[in-house]
C-alpha cells in the first residue's frame, strides 16, 4: 500500500505552515533520513526528513502553499513494485488544505459594521491613535520586535541581553534581526544562567544603562526572581530615590501548548504584588507595541508578560513615528450594558469570544482589557461596573491569590451597592498543568466557563 | 565507518559488548519513533531526542549497581530506557496516555520510576545537579553506599546552583558522580560562546573534586570511568566530575531548525564517531556476531519499539478526574490531641 506523507508538526503550537521547497521530485527514490521538504512555521524553516524508504509516487501540495494544515497529505511514497495508479481516488481528492484567509474573530475589534442583524450595539470603542491613522497588519511577535528596534534607534545605552537573542534570533524569533542591525555590543546572548545575568542587567541599570532583560519563558525567571524583586523593585525605595533599575524584564508567559507543569506557568499576580514594580501584558500586537515602547523608557523596573500563543497572531498596527500607549490606562473592546468582562493578556480571547456568542442570545457584555496589571486602571472598570452591575474576570493563572480576585475585592469595596450579583472569577484550574491533551483543556480557562459565569451573574 | 585512532581493545565479554550494542540500538530506534510520532502530532509540546548520545548513559548503567541511583533533565528517554524502565511506559508518556510513566500528567520531559530509582527528568536546566546531590545526601545520611548519576548538559552547566552544589557534595563528601553530557550546544549556543573553559570538569578542582574528560563516543571508555568514578564515590572520598564529549545530531528539540551548526559537521561525526557503528564494528571483527546475528538483534529492536508505539497509540487519555489527583499527599500522621477531637 502507498505511504502517506502528512504534514508535520515542527513544534508545540505549529497548526500549519508553508510547505516553502521540495527537495524531491516524483520518480525519486529516498530512504529514511533522505531531506524531503523545507517546511516553513511561523517560527523557522525547518528541514522534514523521510521515514520510510520508497519512491516519490505523487506531490500532492506544490511547493510554495503557505497555509498547509499539520497532517494535510502532502505527498505519497510507493513501495517497491507500486505505481502511482496504485494511489487511491482519497489520495488525489485529499487536496492541500487552502491557504485560510484568516484573521481570527478573536483578534478584531468588534466594530458596527460587523454587528450582525438585531445585535443592539452601542458606539465603537475609542482606539489609541487618531482617526484616519494607516493601519498594518502585524504579529505580535513583529510589533515586539519593532518596539524593541524603534527605542534601540532612539537610545543607544538601551541593549537587549538573554539566551538565544542574538545569533538563533531569539528562541521565539522575537529579536529578529536586531542583530544585524545593532550589533553584538547591544543585543548579546548570554550563557543559561537567569540569576546571574538578571543581577548584571541591574548593576548595569544602576551603572546608567536601559538593559532588555528577555527571559526565554517567564518559568525560567524563577532562577532570578531575586534579582527582579529583591534588587531591582526595591532599589529606588532603599535609597531614599537616589537609585532605581530602569530595565525591562520581557518574555513569553503562561501557558504554551503542551509543555507540562514546568513550562506552563501564568505570573501575573506574582508579580503584580511587587511594590516597585511596574507590569504589562499585552494581548494586542498594537499595545504589545506600544507599551513595550514605554516599558523601555520607563524609569522603573517593568515585567513585560508576553504569550507564546499570541505571538503568531495578527492584528492592526497604527503606522505612526512614534505610537506608545501608556501604562494604566484599559482599553474597552467592546461596548456593552448587561455585564462588565474583565481580562488581560490571552485571557482577552476568551473574553472576546464569549461576548460574541453570548451577543447572539443578546446578551452585551463589555469587554475591558487592563493592558498593564501595575498600575490598573481602575477607573475604566469601575465606571464600567457601575454601569453593568455586573462584572466576571478572566485569566490564564492559578485561581487563589489571582488578580481576579484582587479585582473582585475592589469592586466589592468601591461599587458594592452597584452590585446586582457576585463577581465570578474564571482562571485556570488550581491543579499543575498537565500534560495530556485532554486534560491540559481542561485545566485551562474555556469560553465555555466564561459564558457560564456571565449566565450566573445576569440570571441568564 | 573511518577507523577510530583510539581503537582500544574492547575490556568486556562479549556479551557484555552485545548487550550495549542492543541498549544503545533501542534507545536510537526508540528515538527515531518518538520524532515519526511527533510529527503526526500524537506527541506534544517540547521532544529532546537523545539519538547520538546512546553511547554515554549505556556506558554509566553499565557501571552501576543495584540501588544506585539516576536524575538528569529533559533529555531524558534514554536514561529511562537505559535504567530499564519499559519502552512502552516512557512511549505512553510521550503520547500523553494512561499507561504512560506519569499516567499522562509528566510528558517527555517529566518522567519518573521510583522502582528503577530513575528521579526524573526536570525541564529547568540545571535544576536536577543539586537535587542529585541531595539524593546522595540522603544515601550517605541513611548510611548505605549508594550513589547517585547527576546527568546535566554543557550549557547547564554554567547555571550558579550547579557550584552551589560542588561545593556542598565535596563539603560533606556526598556519594554523587555529576556527569557532564557534554554535547557542544545549548541549543543554538556552542560551548565556545557561552563558556569560559574548553575543559568544563576542571571547575571541580577548586572545590577539590576530582574529574576527568571522557570520550562519549565509545561506550567502552564511558564504562571504564564510569567504573572508576563509583569506585571513587562507594568508597566515602566524595563526589566526581565525568565530563563526557558527545554530539546530538538532532535539533535541540523538534522545532529547532539547527542553523548553527554545519551539515557536514553533523555528517562527520555520524559517519567516523558514531557509538553504536563503533560497537557493530567490534562485534564483528572480534567474530562475535555475524551480519545474521547483528539483522536479527535489529529485528528484536525494531519490535519492541513498534510494539511500544501501538501501546502510546492505543493506551487510553487519562481520565478526566486525574487532572485533580496527586497534587498533594495525603498520609498526615496527626498528634494525640487531633485524634481525640475527632
Ligand atoms: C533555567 C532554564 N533556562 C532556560 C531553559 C530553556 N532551555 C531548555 S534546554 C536549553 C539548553 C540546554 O543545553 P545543555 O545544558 O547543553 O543540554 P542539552 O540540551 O544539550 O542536552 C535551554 C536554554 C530552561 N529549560 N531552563
Ligand atoms: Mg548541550
Amino acid at each position: 500500500m502507498p505511504t502517506e506523507i502528512l504534514m508535520p508538526a515542527l513544534s508545540p503550537t505549529m497548526e500549519e505552515g508553508t510547505l516553502a521547497k521540495w527537495l524531491v521530485k516524483e520518480g525519486d527514490t529516498v530512504s529514511s533520513g533522505d531531506i524531503l521538504a523545507e517546511i516553513e512555521t511561523d517560527k523557522a524553516t525547518m528541514e522534514f526528513e523521510a521515514v520510510d524508504e520508497g519512491v516519490i509516487g505523487k506531490i500532492l501540495v506544490s511547493e510554495g502553499t503557505e497555509g498547509v494544515k499539520v497532517n494535510a497529505l502532502i505527498a505519497v511514497l510507493l513501495e517497491e513494485g507500486e505505481s502511482a495508479d496504485d494511489i487511491g481516488d482519497t489520495a488525489a481528492d485529499a487536496a492541500p488544505a487552502e491557504a485560510p484567509a484568516k484573521v481570527p474573530a478573536e483578534a478584531k475589534a468588534p466594530d458596527a459594521a460587523e454587528t450582525g442583524p438585531g445585535l443592539v450595539q452601542t458606539k465603537a470603542p475609542e482606539p489609541d491613535w487618531p482617526e484616519g491613522t494607516e493601519l498594518k497588519s502585524q504579529t505580535v511577535r513583529e510589533a515586539l520586535r519593532d518596539a524593541m528596534a524603534e527605542e534601540m534607534r532612539r537610545d543607544p545605552n538601551v541593549y537587549l541581553m538573554g539566551e538565544e537573542v542574538a545569533e538563533y534570533q531569539g528562541a521565539y524569533k522575537v529579536s529578529q534581526g536586531l542583530l544585524d542591525e545593532f550589533g553584538d555590543k547591544r543585543v548579546i546572548d548570554t550563557p543559561i544562567t537567569e540569576h546571574g545575568f538578571a543581577g548584571i542587567a541591574v548593576g548595569a541599570a544602576f551603572g546608567g544603562l536601559r538593559p532588555i532583560v528577555e527571559f526565554m519563558t517567564f518559568n525560567f525567571a524563577m532562577q532570578a526572581i531575586d534579582h527582579i524583586i529583591n534588587s531591582a523593585a526595591k532599589t529606588l525605595y532603599m535609597s531614599g530615590g537616589q537609585m532605581g533599575a530602569p530595565m525591562v524584564f520581557r518574555g513569553p508567559n503562561g501557558a504554551a501548548a503542551r509543555v507540562g507543569a514546568q513550562h506552563s506557568q501564568d505570573y501575573a499576580a506574582w508579580y503584580s504584588m511587587i511594590p516597585g514594580l511596574k507590569v504589562a501584558m499585552p494581548y494586542s500586537a498594537s499595545d504589545a507595541k506600544g507599551l513595550l515602547k514605554s516599558a523601555i523608557r520607563d524609569p522603573n523596573p517593568v515585567v513585560f508578560l508576553e504569550n507564546e500563543i499570541l505571538y503568531g497572531r495578527s492584528f492592526d498596527v497604527p503606522v505612526l513615528d512614534d505610537f506608545t500607549v501608556p501604562f494604566g490606562k484599559a482599553r474597552i473592546w467592546r461596548e456593552g450594558t448587561d455585564v462588565t468582562i474583565v481580562s488581560f493578556g490571552i485571557g482577552m480571547q476568551y473574553a472576546l469570544q464569549a461576548a460574541e456568542k453570548l451577543a447572539e442570545d443578546g446578551i452585551e457584555a463589555e469587554v475591558i482589557d487592563l493592558r498593564t496589571l501595575r498600575p490598573i486602571d481602575y477607573d475604566t472598570l469601575l465606571t464600567s461596573v457601575m454601569k453593568t452591575n455586573r462584572c466576571v474576570t478572566v485569566e490564564e493563572g492559578f485561581p487563589v491569590g489571582s488578580i481576579g480576585n484582587h479585582l473582585s475585592a475592589t469592586i466589592m469595596e468601591r461599587a458594592f451597592d452597584y452590585l446586582d450579583a457576585p463577581v465570578i472569577n474564571c482562571a485556570g484550574k488550581d491543579v499543575p498543568m498537565p500534560y495530556a491533551a485532554n486534560l491540559e483543556k481542561l485545566a485551562l480557562v474555556t469560553t465555555d466557563e466564561v459564558i457560564e459565569a456571565v449566565r450566573k451573574v445576569t440570571y441568564r | 565507518m573511518a577507523t577510530r585512532k583510539t581503537a582500544k581493545a574492547p575490556n568486556v565479554s562479549a556479551d557484555e559488548l552485545k548487550q550495549y550494542y542492543k541498549d544503545m540500538l533501542l534507545i536510537r530506534r526508540f528515538e527515531e519513533k518518538a520524532g515519526q510520532l511527533y510529527g503526526m502530532g500524537l506527541i506534544g509540546g517540547f521532544c529532546h531526542l537523545y539519538i547520538g548520545q546512546e553511547a554515554v548513559v549505556v556506558g554509566l548503567e553499565a557501571a552501576a549497581g543495584e540501588g544506585d541511583k539516576r536524575v538528569t533533565s529533559y533529555r531524558d528517554h534514554g536514561h529511562m530506557l537505559a535504567c530499564g524502565m519499559e519502552p512502552n511506559g516512557v512511549m505512553a508518556e510521550l503520547t500523553g496516555r494512561e499507561g504512560g510513566y506519569s499516567r499522562g500528567k509528566g510528558g517527555s520531559m517529566h518522567m519518573f520510576s521510583k522502582e528503577k530509582n530513575f528521579y526524573g527528568g526536570h525541564g529547568i536546566v540545571g535544576a536536577q545537579v543539586p537535587i542529585g546531590a541531595g539524593l546522595a545526601f540522603a544515601d550517605r545520611y541513611l548510611g548505605n553506599d549508594r550513589v547517585t548519576f547527576a546527568y546535566f548538559g554543557d550549557g547547564a552547566a554554567n547555571q550558579g546552583q550547579v557550584y552551589e552544589a560542588f561545593n556542598m557534595s565535596a563539603l560533606w563528601k556526598l556519594p554523587v558522580i555529576f556527569v557532564i553530557e557534554n554535547n557542544q550546544y545549548a541549543m543554538g549556543t556552542s560551548q565556545k560562546r557561552s563558556t569560559s573553559t574548553d575543559e568544563i570538569y576542571t571547575r571541580g578542582a577548586p572545590f577539590g573534586i576530582p574529574g576527568e574528560m571522557v570520550d562519549g563516543m565509545d561506550v567502552l571508555a564511558v564504562k571504564e570511568a564510569g567504573d572508576k568514578a563509583v569506585a571513587h564515590c562507594r568508597a566515602g572520598k566524595g563526589p566526581y566530575i565525568l565530563e563526557i564529549k558527545t554530539y546530538r545530531y538532532r535539533g535541540h528539540s523538534m522545532s529547532d531548525p539547527a542553523k548553527y551548526r554545519t551539515r557536514e559537521e553533523v555528517q562527520k561525526m555520524r559517519e567516523e564517531k558514531d557509538a553504536i557503528e563503533h560497537v557493530r564494528e567490534l562485534l564483528v571483527s572480534g567474530g562475535h556476531a555475524s551480519e545474521d546475528d547483528l539483522k536479527a538483534i535489529d529485528k528484536e529492536i525494531k519490535d519492541i519499539v513498534n510494539k511500544s508505539a501501538d501501546f502510546a497509540k492505543e493506551s487510553p487519555e487519562p481520565a478526566l478526574e486525574e487532572l485533580w489527583t496527586d497534587i498533594y499527599a495525603s498520609d498526615i500522621p496527626q498528634g494525640a490531641a487531633v485524634e481525640q477531637d475527632a
